[in-house]
């Protein structure tokens, strides 16, 4: 059985639609691989496996009857614990929503059921979108499937490991600052966050409204594409979604032809600070680009120096606002502060989100709270999104001289646990190539580029499109990865170590 | 005068031959649309509680907002109405604080960029010298969108309010209705007279939102709630407008929140000027603060200081885009403002033949509309001003209430109104039996008709019942006949009120002596 | 009223412990005496770095808020179906007569 947890999702779906497998079959699979392999992962905050098996069956009869499904019907997902799901809990990593089970659908989640992917689970994440390891989730870490002692990428940390350890064909992301593009770099997945308001975000609890943006994690680019198109598209529910014809993706791996394009090289986004191993493997994957028919130019992005500032400004702004939800009257954790007889609201407030928030997430309220207060609001919030104009314009001059940007994804391979947790702006400075993008509203992917020389770890390589040419990511994706997959004679991820007989993390 | 500090008030003229009162009123109006401002629930009024809320107004994780396209409408028609400018580019803002009756945390609201800014409002007042009116101009500082809390029940604790309770129940039904805030510029030169202006204003806002058709702007329902800024400074004259007095620095304010009555809206500025300057004579100073005003005593008490801990943190709306009017289509809007109430009521004035006096206290009874109305649904102007004036009028003054108020509470509507007048106009009742019947209505008994016939008042139709009592009558008084027979007409009326005394009232009178007459030769 | 904010620029931030402390109220979190210690120095930290944003070059830049430039998202007044009151208050930790019990509260706003 573990043959159809190593398939593409496309070619599950071939399968499915040929009849040669049943979705019963693969679904029954993946959970059988969690089962097997999620001990040591723990890639999963909730397992469905009841209401998966169960719409699994409901597609193979619906199949068995003649009806005509969506090519993806049938192919399991694993769901990011930030979208809500009826039925299923929604903990955004967070001991405030410790149990909360939504009475309403992410419109995300709405489309994933109404083209018939059954859902296996909710994926692990840091606590409310809000790390680049996993290592803020209230409920443990999730392991780095190459190496289980290393950090998956964050916030998505969950979503990238599933689809990197076999236990989900495809899974859903969301990207505030990398928190689709980062993990997939750092577990040799896929992943893309599509142009702002590409993808509905009615029912992603928020982290940053203006930056935030959901997309499609995936081993391979083409199924990227096939799950972006189920994703993708106007939601009248959503006043921020954008409301025209979803870029045709799929059409756009299928091509995979670069040939005249012009692929600019961001000069502020290589080299130093770059660890060697990723710079080289970044450098082959623009030569191959290059041996495929595309044209190689540098641009300069000079304001980009000022959008790890900007984005830590933004983010923990709008994030101070958005959690203010979370204040025990409603839903989720309520406690009374110790010693107190007949605690008033005021002081059940406090004393529940000091005891539901971890330490990151206080962190980023506070400075959030700082940020927007009365006297300071210009000289932060007010100076960073004016920055994020300059950022967006240095973008538009950029695109005029390219058709896409490319860059190492990450600065690094995935890093050990416990590395970066006690320094917060080193932590940060990991989202320096990917943040960009999230100010800009422009759409990125990372897909594996190889593994560093110097720890046989993977390496990302980053490709950024215009505002609406989502399609374009998918087009040089699909010929550089042609070309690795060449390169390489097989998939990377079939030389991550086989989990099976890893040994099982305790109580994570 | 008592000695602690919020009893303590200085008698009005005392208070006004020393200070110069400001006043500045903010107006919070619910938009009466189908839906809420951000989300597709209900806005019915007394529903269940939480039958009308969704994941948006629940303010429930990943829950997003979707503007009412109606709500923008009827904020520009608003801010047209008032004269004032609308914005070509607006955005919306988060204003934060933390309220259990505020699902978000924060209320979406408009900061620095209102939709409408820069308007002004005429209103009018009794002229002192008894004749005609004097017109006041309220400036307008801006109208914003934004949308109104959940509702709280304080349970436990002695009087039901927040102070003593031991927890708090929460609808939130409420959360999410459209509101449109107005904001007046600090209102100066109303001199002795600001009470009155205060009050005027808020009635001719009422009436311009009426005719607006935006807003219910019931006030005792809180669709329409007012608070009122009032500060005092010295006054540099007998005159008010005068620009010494002009230039004299305003003093600090108080904010007096809910005052949601236009009688209360009176009371409140004139007990606030006389506490300020009661607090200010004897050397105090004024503390900022909000202040709650009780309507059963006509006092206001200490609330919330105002302190730099409210800090607010607006910024703009994430989750909304700009709101940017076409031009077209603010035009098309103007196009369909209702006349401005001023020259409407003069327009009315002439049509229903009222003289000035006639016509004031029918706009101090606030009943122009309900007149207009009446008349509309067929009585003529005369019955409709004599009726709305009469009863209901006395009646919700003694409770301390305005007319319109009052007749929306107990249920008598124009058309009822129509209906009694057609009923003596008819013949079916006399001036007295109408009286009665309009009680009965508005004791609750029912529409006109229905009183009518419960009470057993109607005037018998049957001549020859009257024409009995008629000859009873002439019989018993063979002295008084002979006078009218000798040409004594005015005699009549003695017999008339033996007649309807006869008839135990249900007769026409008119007709009553016709017979008599005709009967002596007389006629 | 006056919705103008006072233009006070913060060349280094300098935050005290009682600062902390007064926007951990304003943020309602109760932090204990030493996570408010600790987030002190990791304030002053970030701010450090974040501060940056004030050397760019941002003179006459308009701020951009939205990273799409939409105008007049709205939907029509029209009624959608609410969530059931059961549904409404599955997740409250306490309600009592179909509304949210929460704990008294210390004074209207």
């Amino acid at each position: 059985m573990s043959d159809i947890t190593r398939l593409s999702a496309a070619d599950l779906a071939s399968s499915l639609a040929s009849g040669e497998l049943t979705s019963l079959e693969v679904t029954q699979a993946h959970l059988d691989r969690t089962e097997a392999v999620d001990g040591a992962v723990h890639a999963y905050l909730h397992v469905a496996g009841e209401s998966a098996l169960s719409a699994a069956r409901e597609i193979d009869g619906r199949r068995a009857k003649g009806e005509s499904l969506h090519r993806l019907a049938g192919v399991p997902i694993a769901v990011k614990d930030v979208m809500t799901t009826t039925g299923m809990p929604t903990t955004c990593g967070s001991k405030m929503l410790q149990g909360w089970v939504p009475p309403y659908d992410a419109t995300v989640v709405s489309r994933l059921k109404a083209a018939g992917l059954p859902i296996l689970g909710k994926t692990n994440m840091d606590e409310f979108a809000m790390g680049s390891s996993t290592e803020h989730s209230a409920y443990g870490n999730t392991a780095n499937p190459w190496d289980l002692d290393r950090i998956p990428g964050g916030s998505g940390g969950g979503s990238s490991a599933v689809v990197a350890s076999f236990q989900a064909p495809l899974a859903t992301g969301t990207d505030t600052g990398g928190s689709i593009r980062q993990p997939a770099a750092v577990t040799g997945s896929v992943g893309v966050k599509p142009t702002y308001g590409g993808v509905s975000r009615y029912g992603l609890v928020a982290l940053a409204s203006s930056l935030d943006q959901a997309g499609p994690c995936a081993r391979t680019v083409m199924d990227t594409a096939l799950l972006h198109e189920v994703m993708a598209g106007h939601d009248p529910m959503d006043s921020t979604s954008i409301d025209a014809p979803v870029p045709d993706v799929v059409a756009a791996a299928e091509r995979a032809d670069v040939a005249g394009m012009r692929i600019g090289v961001v000069r502020e986004l290589t080299g130093e600070g770059f660890q060697p191993g990723v710079q080289t493997r970044f450098d082959e994957a623009v030569q191959h680009l290059v041996d495929a028919g595309a044209e190689v130019v540098e641009v300069s992005c000079p304001s980009f120096e000022y959008a790890l500032a900007a984005y830590y400004l933004i983010l923990p702004s709008e994030a101070s606002s958005n959690l203010a939800r979370f204040d025990a009257m409603r839903y989720g954790l309520r406690v009374g502060p110790d010693g107190v007889a007949a605690p008033s609201a005021e002081q059940v407030m406090a004393a529940s989100r000091d005891a539901g928030f971890g330490d990151e997430v206080k962190r980023r309220i506070i400075l959030g709270t700082y940020a927007l207060s009365s006297g300071y609001y210009d000289a932060y919030y007010g100076s960073a999104q004016k920055v994020r104009r300059l950022i967006a314009d240095d973008f538009a001059a950029a695109f005029g001289q390219a058709d896409v940007l490319v860059s190492p994804t990450a600065p690094t391979t995935a890093f050990r646990f416990g590395e970066k947790t006690d320094d917060p702006m080193a932590m940060y400075r990991g989202d320096i190539a990917t943040i960009p993008a999230n100010l800009a509203g422009i759409p990125g992917m990372s897909l594996p580029s190889g593994l560093a020389d110097e720890d046989g770890l993977p390496a990302g390589f980053q490709i950024l499109a215009p505002a609406m040419a989502d399609d374009r990511l998918y087009t040089v994706g699909a010929a550089l990865e042609q070309r690795l997959l060449e390169k390489w004679g097989g998939p990377l991820l079939d030389r991550a170590p086989d989990l099976t007989t890893a040994r099982q993390t305790e109580g994570a | 005068m008592t000695t602690t500090r919020d009893d303590a008030v200085l008698g009005y003229d005392e208070a006004l031959a020393q200070f110069d009162p400001v006043m500045g009123l903010e107006v919070h109006v619910e938009l009466g649309t189908a839906t809420k401002m951000f989300c597709g629930c209900a806005t019915t009024f007394g529903a269940e509680p939480n039958t009308q809320v969704c994941p948006v107004c629940l303010g429930l994780p990943g829950a997003l907002p979707v503007v009412n396209a109606k709500g923008v409408e009827s904020a520009i028609r608003i801010g047209l109405a008032l004269n004032c400018q609308i914005a070509d580019w607006c955005r919306f803002a988060r204003k934060n604080y933390f309220y259990p009756d505020m699902p978000k945390n924060f209320q979406t609201s408009q900061y620095d960029e209102p939709i409408a800014f820069d308007g002004y409002l005429d209103v009018e007042i009794p002229a002192e010298s008894g004749e005609g009116t004097e017109t006041y101009r309220v400036e307008i500082e801006r109208a914003h969108m934004e949308e109104d809390t959940g509702k709280s029940l304080h349970v436990g604790g002695s009087t039901g309010r927040i102070q003593g309770a031991e927890f708090s129940l929460v609808d939130y039904n409420r959360a999410g209705i459209p509101l449109i805030e107005i904001v007046t510029k600090p209102l100066v030169g109303a001199g002795h007279r600001a009470p009155e202006v205060a009050k005027a204003y808020v009635s001719a806002l009422r009436d311009l939102l009426r005719a607006l058709d935006v807003s219910d702007v019931k006030m005792e329902q809180g669709s329409m709630r007012c608070d009122v800024n009032l500060s005092l400074r010295p006054k540099a004259g007998e005159d008010p407008t005068s620009d010494a007095q002009l230039a004299v620095p305003m003093g600090t304010r108080t904010e007096t929140k809910n005052v949601n009555s236009l009688r209360s809206v009176e009371g409140a500025v004139r007990f606030e000027v006389c506490r300020h300057a009661a607090v200010l004579t004897s050397g105090g100073s004024i503390l900022q603060e909000t202040r709650h005003w009780h309507e059963d005593t006509g006092i206001t008490t200490s609330g919330r200081e105002k302190s730099d801990a409210e800090d607010y943190r607006y910024f703009p709306e994430p989750d909304l885009v700009p709101v940017a009017p076409d031009a077209a289509w603010v035009e098309e809007l103007r196009a369909t403002l209702p006349e401005p109430p001023a020259q409407r009521r003069k327009r009315l004035q002439g049509e229903w033949g009222y003289s000035d006096l006639e016509m004031r206290d029918v706009l101090n009874a606030g009943a122009v509309e309900l007149i207009e109305e009446t008349v509309a649904a067929g009585a003529t102007p005369q019955a409709a001003r004599k009726w709305w004036l009469g009863e209901p009028a006395r009646r919700a003054n003694t409770q301390a209430t305005d007319l319109v108020t009052y007749a929306d509470q107990v249920g008598l509507t124009p058309s009822q109104v129509a209906e009694l007048e057609s009923m003596v106009v008819a013949g079916r009742l006399n001036d007295k039996m109408a009286r009665q019947v309009l009680e009965g209505v508005l004791d609750g008994e029912g529409g006109p008709t229905q009183v009518a016939d419960a009470r057993g008042l109607e005037l018998v139709q049957d001549d020859s019942a009257l024409e009995g009592a008629v000859e009873k009558v002439i019989a018993d008084n063979p002295d008084i006949a002979e006078k009218i027979r000798g040409g004594k007409v005015q005699a009549a009326g003695a017999l008339i009120g033996q007649v309807m005394k006869e008839m135990k009232g249900q007769a026409d009178a008119g007709k009553a002596r016709e017979m008599i007459l005709a009967k002596l030769g007389a006629a | 009223m006056g919705p103008r904010r006072a233009h006070r620029l913060a060349r280094m931030p300098d935050l005290s412990r009682d600062d902390v402390a007064h926007l951990a109220s304003l943020a309602r979190i109760d932090l204990e005496p030493q996570e408010l210690d600790r987030l002190v120095g990791e304030l002053d930290q970030v701010l450090g770095a974040v501060a940056q944003v004030q050397e760019a070059p941002i003179e006459d830049v308009e701020p951009m808020s939205h990273p799409m430039p939409l105008v007049n998202v709205t939907r029509p007044d029209e009624v959608r179906p609410s969530l059931t009151p059961e549904q409404a208050l599955a997740g409250a930790p306490l309600a009592e007569e179909q509304r949210f019990s929460v704990p008294r509260i210390l004074d209207e706003e």
